[in-house]
């Protein structure tokens, strides 16, 4: 039987194996270096997408396949964006009712780190 | 370019239309693990959108994963020693799995068992860094699914579950590929072709995805 997978040079899986370690550096340093608020944030989901779409694209073939099946398998996801922003939209609403009627205090800062000794 | 787009949605409405099997060329096994994979994708943002949820909703403080996750290197507490260890470890386990399929193609296929074995050898070595990870904030940090001493209650329940089903689904992903390795060593697709191997690949490379995710949303954020 004619082999009907997916063939391609080698050297674009190096090239994409070295992108992510580039990638997975970045978003650690991230953490390491203390970014905080919407430039962490930010950073983070930018590395993530950008790791997430090498990921699908090149070892997973996706850019390769034909329209039909890169549409059936890439736009569902796109209804958990809806999920995602009616939960983040509720959430809101709970966290201000825990602090208005259930007398929750708003945590001031993050606790200090947890001690090894 | 322009050309090219309407070309290729030509091909979309034709290969949808046409009365027969819609995904042309795709071997079945391969459309069938895509959509698998499609439905685990939906499991695993129901987690981390729970986890969203209960994260946004509590109103104390939710416990600093750099802090928690850290690890003493020569003395100093390093933020997420571990955790960018086991991402380096999948991430490299990807790519011999890449090459792995390459391999396959090539009717390689000592090769490419190897290679396969390989990946599982990362996968496994993952899988015991996370249990020690558990096993240093279980007897440790005391941290329970209902509670914990650094902040918020919901911190060991979103942990346990999110990190234990990925992990869960590592572990198989071991199996499934020593079983597929050793039969492609055993020369058992000769005839049938090198397809098993690209959709073992898929599964993995899903499974290095989702870490993506989650090391991102649960572990930097």
């Amino acid at each position: 039987m004619a082999e009907t997978g997916q063939q391609h040079p080698i050297s674009i899986y190096f090239w994409i194996w070295g992108l992510l370690f580039v990638f997975s550096a970045a978003s650690y340093m991230v953490d390491y270096a203390g970014f905080q608020g919407y430039l962490r944030w930010s950073l983070i989901i930018i590395f993530m997408m950008l790791k997430a779409g090498f990921i699908v694209a090149i070892f997973m073939h996706m850019r390769w396949e034909r329209v039909a099946l890169i549409t059936a398998i890439m736009l569902p996801p796109g209804a958990l964006l809806v999920l995602v922003c009616l939960m983040a939209w509720e959430s809101d609403y709970t966290w201000e009712t825990r602090i208005v009627y259930l007398g929750a205090e708003i945590a001031p800062e993050p606790l200090p780190p947890p001690s090894h000794h | 370019m322009a050309e090219a787009t309407s070309t290729q949605r030509l091909q979309l409405v034709e290969d949808w239309a046409a009365d027969v099997a819609v995904f042309r060329g795709v071997p079945w096994g391969k459309a069938m693990m895509w959509i698998f994979l499609l439905s685990d994708t939906f499991i695993f943002s129901c987690f981390l959108t729970s986890y969203m949820t209960v994260r946004m909703t509590s109103a104390e403080a939710w416990p600093n994963p750099s802090e928690v996750f850290a690890l003493e290197a020569f003395g100093v507490p390093v933020p997420l020693l571990l955790i960018a260890i086991m991402t380096f470890i999948l991430i490299s386990s990807s790519g011999t799995m890449a090459m792995a399929v390459n391999m396959g193609y090539r009717r390689k296929r000592v090769g490419a068992a190897l290679l396969m074995v390989v990946t599982a050898l990362f996968g496994a070595s993952f899988v015991g860094m996370q249990a020690f990870e558990w096993y240093k904030l279980i007897v440790e940090e005391g941290v329970r699914p209902w509670g914990n001493p650094m902040g918020a209650a919901q911190f060991g329940s979103c942990f346990f579950m999110i990190t234990g089903f990925h992990g869960l689904h590592v572990s198989a992903g071991v199996v499934y590929l020593l079983i597929v390795a050793y039969r492609v060593w055993r020369g058992r697709y000769e005839e049938k072709g090198y397809d098993i191997v690209e959709i073992t690949g898929l599964y993995w490379h899903f499974v290095d995805l989702v870490w993506v995710f989650i090391f991102a949303f649960f572990y930097l954020w």
